[in-house]
C-alpha cells in the first residue's frame, strides 16, 4: 500500500535508499497533537465498548435477585408471571414464545416482499424511479414505531378481522390457524406480526438491495448473452449470488422484530402464553418480552428485577441473532463488502 | 439499465434457427425479438387481463357466492390476473418470455405494495390528527383538562418542550462520543478497532426498552430513597437512555460516511506534513460534512420518535415542566402513547393530534436529511460512479444513515482502507 510511505514525514528513512531491494522499515513517531488525538478517539472507542459491557453487567446484577429467588431453570422454563405469591413464580418462556412468534410472522411476511422490492430497485428500475423507491423505503424506516403501533391498533386491527376470520374458517385445520369459538380476533399475534413486518421491511430491503447491486455485471451480461430473459438472469445469477445477503438480511430483520417494543405493547394484550395451551396466532392473546416490560413501567423493585432478567434474555437473543446475521453475510460471496 | 443493449436475442421456442442460420430468407422472419420489448399490443394484453380477472372475480365473489372481504377479492383478482396474463403471453410469445413478464409484474407490484401501508398510515394519522389540532395545541399544556372537555382544548406544549430538551441533551451526550468513536474506527490503526466495531454493531441491536431499563436500574432505582430529584424520573435520565440508543446509530452512519472520503485526500494531506489530527479536522470532516449532517439529522429523527426508553425514565407528566433535571417530564411520543391508551375519546383525539405533529416532525427531518444529502451527491456524484463496482448509486451515502446497514461500495475494495494493512507501529 503506497499510503504507508506517505504517512510519516517526520522520520528520516532509516537505511540508505539505494541499498538493494530490502524493505524499508517504517516507523511512525506521532507528534504531541497526534498522541492526544489518538488518545481521545481511542478513549471514545473504548468507552463505547465499556458502555455495552456495563449494560450487560448491570442487567445481570440487577436481575440476579429475581433469578435467584425463582431459580434459573424455573425462570427459563416457566410461563406464568406472578410476583404476588411466595416464593414468586416468574418465568420468561411464555413471553419468549410470543416474541419469537411475532418475529417469525413478521419475517415471513417481510422477506418475500423485501426481496421483490430490492429486485425492483436494482434490476427493474430506471435511475430516477430507483431513487424514488429507495426514498419510500427509507421513509418507511423513518416512521416511528409508535405511529405504526397506533395505526395498527386503531385502524389495521379492524381491517384485518375478515382475513383472520377467513384464515381460521378455511385453514383452521392447521394447528396454528385454529381459533377458539367466539374468540376475539383483534390483538392477535398475526396482526402484530403484520405491523412489525412493515417495520422490518426497510432493513431487509436495504441489505438485499445492497447485495444484489454488487452482482458482477459480467455474470449478468453473460446470462443475458446466452439468451436468458431478465427473470432467467435474476434466477440464475442475482439470486444465487445474493443468497447470503438474503439470509443475513432476514436474520437482521428477525433481530429487529424480536426487540420491537411500542407497537407490540399497543397491539397485544401482553398476557404470557401458557405452556399447556395450544398456540393461537389468529386470536386475541400473546405477549412479547419488550412489550411486557413496557407495560410495567413504574413497577416495584422485585418486578423490575424480573423485568431485567427478561430484558437480559431478550438482549442475548437479539445479540446472537445479529451476530449470526453478520457472520452469514460476511461469509457469503456477495456480502464480503457489506456491513450489517 | 446498462444491460439493456445486450439483451437482443431470439425468443427461444418459435424461431431459434431462423435468426442467423439462413440469411437468404425474407426479412420479417429474421427479425430478432427483444424479450423486454413492450409493444402496444402487450399493453392491451395487460389491461385486458386486469379487466377480465376483475370481472371474473366479481362474478364469483359478489354474484355466485356470498362474497368475502374486499381484501380477499383483490387478492384473488390479482392471482387470477397473473394466471390470465401468463397464459395469454405464453400463447403469444412462448413460455420463457411469459415467465419473465409475469415475474416483472410480480416484482413491480411488490414494490408498489410498499407504498400502500405508508400512504394509509400517513393518511389515517393526518385525518385523525387534524380533528383535534388547533393553534392552542402548541401553546398550552394539559392543565385543568378533564375527560368532559372537547379534544380541541388543552395542548401539548409541555410535551414539545420536553421532546426538544431530551433530544437536545441526548445529542449533547452522544454526538461527541459517536463522532470520536467513528473517527477511531476509521482513522486510527489501533488493534481495538475490531472489537469496538463488533460492539457498536451489537449495541445497535440493543432493544430500546432495554436501554431505558438500564438507566432505570442503574441510576433511578438505587437512588430512589435518597430523594435527590436528579436521580428520579426526569428528562435528564430520558436523555441518557436516548443517548444509548442514538450512540451506535450515529457512530455507524458517520463511520460509513467517513469511509467514503477518498484516500487520496488523506494521503495528500499527510504527504504535505499535516498531522493525523489536522488531517481529520481540516480534510476528512469538511469533505464528509454533508454526509455527517445527514447522519445526525436522521439520528435526531429517530430519537424524536423513540418511546420505549422514555417509559422508565421520563415517565410522563401532564403539566409543563421545563426543567429537565428535576421531576418527570412529558415528551411527544409519551404524550401520544399515554393519551391513546386513555378510555375517553377526547384524549384519544388529542393523542392523534400529537401523533400528527410527531409524524410531520419526523417527515420534515427526513426531508431535511434528503435535501442535505442531495446537495452532496450532485457536487461529487461523477467521480464516484466509475470503477468496477457498477450500479452503486451515487447517493448511497445519503441513504446509508437511515438504515445503518446500507452497505457502502468502498467496503468492497480493500484499497480504501490504507490503515488496515499490517503496519509496525
Amino acid at each position: 500500500m503506497s499510503g504507508i510511505d506517505l504517512q510519516d514525514p517526520p522520520t528520516p528513512p532509516s537505511p540508505a535508499p539505494g541499498a538493494g531491494r530490502t524493505k524499508r522499515v517504517v516507523t511512525e513517531v506521532p507528534s504531541v497533537v497526534d498522541r492526544r488525538f489518538n488518545a481521545i478517539t481511542m478513549g471514545a472507542g473504548i468507552s463505547v465498548l465499556v458502555l455495552l459491557l456495563l449494560v450487560g453487567a448491570f442487567l445481570l446484577i440487577q436481575s440476579s435477585d429475581a433469578i435467584s429467588q425463582t431459580g434459573i431453570l424455573r425462570f427459563l422454563t416457566r410461563t406464568e408471571w406472578r410476583t404476588d405469591v411466595q416464593p414468586p413464580a416468574i418465568g420468561v418462556l411464555g413471553l419468549l414464545t410470543g416474541t419469537v412468534l411475532v418475529a417469525v410472522v413478521a419475517v415471513l411476511f417481510a422477506v418475500p416482499l423485501s426481496v421483490f422490492c430490492a429486485l425492483a430497485i436494482t434490476e427493474y428500475s430506471t435511475a430516477r424511479r430507483r431513487k424514488w423507491l429507495i426514498g419510500v423505503v427509507d421513509l418507511l424506516a423513518a416512521v416511528p414505531s409508535l405511529l405504526f403501533g397506533l395505526w395498527g391498533f386503531l385502524y389495521l386491527s379492524d381491517k384485518m378481522i375478515p382475513i383472520s376470520t377467513w384464515l381460521s374458517q378455511n385453514l383452521g385445520f392447521i394447528p396454528f390457524f385454529h381459533t377458539e369459538k367466539n374468540a376475539s380476533l383483534t390483538g392477535s399475534i398475526f396482526i402484530a406480526g403484520v405491523v412489525v413486518a412493515l417495520m422490518v421491511l426497510p432493513i431487509i430491503t436495504s441489505v438485499t438491495r445492497e447485495v444484489f447491486s454488487q452482482t458482477p455485471p459480467g455474470e449478468k451480461e453473460a446470462a443475458l448473452a446466452l439468451g436468458g430473459t431478465r427473470w432467467g438472469m435474476i434466477r440464475s445469477v442475482v439470486l444465487p449470488y445474493g443468497r447470503g445477503g438474503i439470509i443475513g438480511g432476514s436474520m437482521l430483520g428477525l433481530g429487529r422484530a424480536l426487540g420491537e417494543t411500542i407497537a407490540v405493547a399497543l397491539l397485544l394484550p401482553q398476557v404470557p402464553q401458557r405452556i399447556g395451551d395450544s398456540i393461537h396466532i389468529l386470536q386475541n392473546g400473546g405477549a412479547t418480552v419488550s412489550g411486557f416490560i413496557a407495560n410495567r413501567a413504574g413497577a416495584d423493585a422485585f418486578t423490575v428485577s424480573g423485568l431485567m432478567a427478561a430484558g437480559l434474555v431478550l438482549f442475548i437473543i437479539t445479540l446472537a441473532t445479529n451476530m449470526i446475521a453478520s457472520v452469514v453475510v460476511a461469509r457469503s460471496r456477495s456480502g464480503a463488502g457489506v456491513d450489517l | 439499465m446498462s444491460t439493456d443493449t445486450t439483451s437482443t436475442m431470439p425468443t427461444p421456442s418459435p424461431a431459434p434457427a431462423a435468426t442467423t442460420a439462413s440469411p437468404a430468407r425474407p426479412a420479417p422472419q429474421r427479425r430478432a425479438r427483444r424479450p423486454r420489448e413492450f409493444t402496444n399490443f402487450d399493453v392491451w394484453v395487460l389491461v385486458g387481463s386486469v379487466i377480465s380477472a376483475l370481472c371474473l372475480n366479481w362474478l364469483i365473489f359478489y354474484r355466485l357466492t356470498a362474497g368475502a372481504s374486499l381484501f380477499g377479492f383483490l387478492l384473488c383478482s390479482y392471482l387470477t390476473f397473473l394466471a390470465i396474463f401468463g397464459a395469454v403471453t405464453a400463447d403469444r410469445v412462448g413460455r420463457l418470455v411469459a415467465t419473465d413478464r409475469v415475474m416483472t409484474v410480480v416484482v413491480v407490484s411488490a414494490a408498489a405494495i410498499v407504498f400502500v401501508p405508508l400512504v394509509l398510515l400517513i393518511g389515517y394519522i393526518l385525518v385523525q390528527g387534524l380533528k383535534a389540532l388547533r393553534p392552542n395545541f402548541f401553546i398550552s399544556d394539559q392543565e385543568g383538562i378533564t375527560p368532559v372537555l372537547p379534544s380541541t382544548s388543552g395542548g401539548a406544549s409541555h410535551a414539545i418542550v420536553g421532546s426538544i430538551e431530551q433530544v437536545g441533551l441526548a445529542l449533547l451526550w452522544s454526538l461527541p462520543l459517536a463522532l470520536a468513536a467513528a473517527v477511531f474506527l476509521n482513522e486510527s490503526r489501533s488493534r481495538w478497532r475490531r472489537p469496538v466495531r463488533i460492539f457498536v454493531d451489537a449495541m445497535s441491536g440493543l432493544p430500546s426498552i432495554v436501554a431505558g431499563l438500564f438507566i432505570f436500574a442503574t441510576l433511578i432505582l438505587p437512588f430512589a430513597k435518597s430523594g435527590n430529584p436528579l436521580f428520579g424520573y426526569n428528562g435528564f435520565m430520558a436523555s441518557l437512555a436516548l443517548a444509548i440508543t442514538m450512540l451506535p446509530t450515529i457512530t455507524r452512519t458517520v463511520d460509513v460516511v467517513l469511509r467514503l472520503v477518498p484516500d487520496g485526500l488523506r494521503e495528500a494531506s499527510l504527504a504535505l506534513g499535516a498531522s493525523r489530527a489536522r488531517t481529520v479536522i481540516s480534510i476528512v470532516f469538511p469533505t464528509a460534512r454533508t454526509g455527517m449532517t445527514t447522519a445526525v439529522v436522521l439520528g435526531i429523527a429517530r430519537a424524536v420518535g423513540e418511546t420505549a426508553p422514555l417509559l422508565f425514565t421520563a415517565f410522563g407528566y401532564d403539566l409543563m415542566n421545563a426543567n429537565p433535571f428535576a421531576g418527570s417530564q412529558e415528551s411527544l411520543p409519551l404524550f401520544v402513547y399515554r393519551n391513546i391508551r386513555k378510555p375517553d375519546l377526547s384524549a384519544i383525539e388529542r393523542g392523534f393530534a400529537g401523533a400528527l405533529v410527531l409524524l410531520l416532525l419526523v417527515v420534515a427531518l427526513f426531508a431535511l436529511a434528503r435535501f442535505i444529502g442531495r446537495d452532496r451527491s450532485k457536487r461529487r456524484g461523477t467521480p464516484k460512479g466509475g470503477g468496477a463496482a457498477v450500479q452503486i448509486n451515487p447517493d448511497d451515502p445519503l441513504n446509508a444513515p437511515i438504515v445503518p446497514s446500507t452497505g457502502i461500495p468502498s467496503g468492497a475494495d480493500p484499497s480504501s482502507h490504507p490503515q488496515q494493512e499490517p503496519i509496525t507501529s
